[in-house]
């Protein structure tokens, strides 16, 4: 059977959610592996969320933000950053791949950009190939 | 004349452990005598000559408190925390290692292959060239021998059997017990089922009178041996990873009063899913770069943020071994 990844996006609501939903009203067509969930800032993303993505099943993690500079909240997105690059690094050492864990800036106006880049992330991911952290952690032995 | 109260019946046992905490309990000192005024110890290896058997020939419920120590890391420790937990009314998680998997816990970062080959064929004072390795089963001509089961992964106590509460610590400081104790042997009201006890409800910092700021702003992270301490200001805004913000307070700020950084055994705050993302969203708040290369350079002074972040807590955290 063909390998469909889970993808799980946590987009901030003013400009990347804006970004996906620009994307929809303008019907393009992109890969329908991804869910997404809306926050208020990519700032808002705790480290918790994305390791009980990966501890669920997800396969890959997209987190977006307004780009640096354009946050609503001023720092968010930078906050956003800072956190991104230290659990890229924990998550190597957990034995999940790096690559399964993307940040990528998308404006309210970056509706194609966010198409394309699902369409990307989705090819990553499944190149990648099935996360096993649920399978495994759902065995305590 | 009242008849005098019947005296408590309690049990402390190990599990894989360092024996830390046993000895923690030993540090009670002279008050010792109070303690055994309303209590007698039925079961406690580490100071008394008792056997398996004489636990399973108790009646259930037999024991009032059980305190365990030690993470479960083989079939043996498995076993008891179960029989001590049908033996006991209260069972008790007690010390970092039952109550969130603690040092012994870091072996999740191996599989149990990799520890057998490591010990049993790599190590430089092995000398074993059939690689002979340990069976839990083996017969010999006089029968068959039998020893643990060594297990894959390292579990806390409360993923094996039911636990009533837990006193966290790497060892929990002896005080801490006392109270624990008296709140118990007065029948004073206890918290709810699954409490943690002994240690207080915020975080290490509002407990910690180093001085602080409130705006910490950090370009590089310096290992403690790299920077000499002042003595007096926070070590997060010397540059020195402490684990004082995601910890929760109860100790007594021991390590701090001896100028070593926190190294988070109390455990998370209450209501914390995973005890070391907390630890990361502190850092990386305090990270005073914008540049996605600055970050890395930064983050890079982190050798090892996983086993930093989890040194007590991994086998409970979100992502508990090594995939």
């Amino acid at each position: 059977m063909e390998f469909k990844p889970r993808i799980i996006a946590f987009l901030c609501k003013w400009c990347s959610y804006t970004g996906a939903d620009l994307a929809g009203t303008s019907r393009m067509v992109y890969k329908s592996n991804v869910r997404i969930v809306k926050v208020m800032c990519s700032g808002r993303i705790e480290p918790t969320f994305v390791l009980k993505a990966f501890e669920q099943g997800a396969d890959g993690v997209l987190v977006c933000g307004c780009h640096p500079g354009d946050c609503h909240y001023q720092e968010g997105n930078y906050r956003c950053l800072r956190r991104f690059i230290l659990l890229q690094k924990y998550i190597s050492q957990m034995g999940i791949n790096k690559n399964r864990l993307r940040l990528e800036w998308i404006s309210a106006s970056e509706g194609k950009q966010f198409a394309e880049l699902i369409d990307g992330f989705t090819e990553t991911v499944s190149e990648l190939g099935p996360c096993k952290a649920r399978e495994i952690l759902s065995v305590l032995s | 004349m009242e008849a005098p109260k019947p005296k408590l019946k309690l049990a402390v046992y190990w599990g894989a452990a360092c024996g830390g905490c046993c000895v923690s309990v030993l540090d009670v000192h002279e008050k010792l005598f109070d303690v055994v005024a309303s209590a007698d110890f039925e079961f406690w290896p580490i100071a008394m000559d008792i056997k398996y058997k004489d636990i399973e020939e108790m009646a259930d419920d037999h024991l009032d408190i059980t305190l365990f120590n030690g993470a479960i890391r083989n079939s043996e420790n498995e076993h008891m925390a179960k029989l001590l937990r049908k033996k006991s009314r209260l069972l008790v998680a007690y010390g970092s290692c039952s109550h969130l998997g603690g040092i012994p816990g870091l072996a999740n970062f191996s599989n149990r292959d990799e520890i057998f080959r490591r010990v049993y064929e790599e190590s430089e004072s092995t000398v074993n060239p059939e690689k002979t390795r340990p069976l839990s089963e083996f017969s010999v001509r006089e029968g068959l021998l039998e020893i643990p089961e060594f297990y894959n992964d390292v579990r806390s106590l409360s993923q094996v059997t039911d636990v009533d509460y837990y006193i966290p610590g790497c060892p929990p400081q002896t005080d801490r017990l006392l109270e624990v104790f008296s709140a118990i042997a007065g029948g004073s009201g206890l918290p709810p089922k699954g409490s943690v006890i002994g240690a207080g409800k915020r975080a290490q910092c509002d407990e910690c009178v180093r001085k602080k700021t409130e705006n910490k702003k950090i370009k590089k992270f310096y290992r403690p041996w790299e920077i000499t301490d002042d003595g007096e200001s926070c070590f997060l805004e010397q540059g020195v990873i402490c684990m004082g913000p995601a910890t929760r307070e109860g100790c007594g700020y021991r390590c701090i009063k001896g100028n070593a950084p926190c190294r988070g055994c109390y455990g998370p705050t209450p209501g914390v899913t995973d005890p070391g993302t907390k630890m990361m969203s502190a850092i990386a708040s305090i990270i005073d770069e914008k540049e996605p290369d600055d970050i890395s350079r930064v983050v890079d002074d982190i050798v090892d943020p996983a086993g930093l972040f989890y040194r007590f807590s991994l086998p409970v955290s979100l992502i508990r071994r090594k995939l």
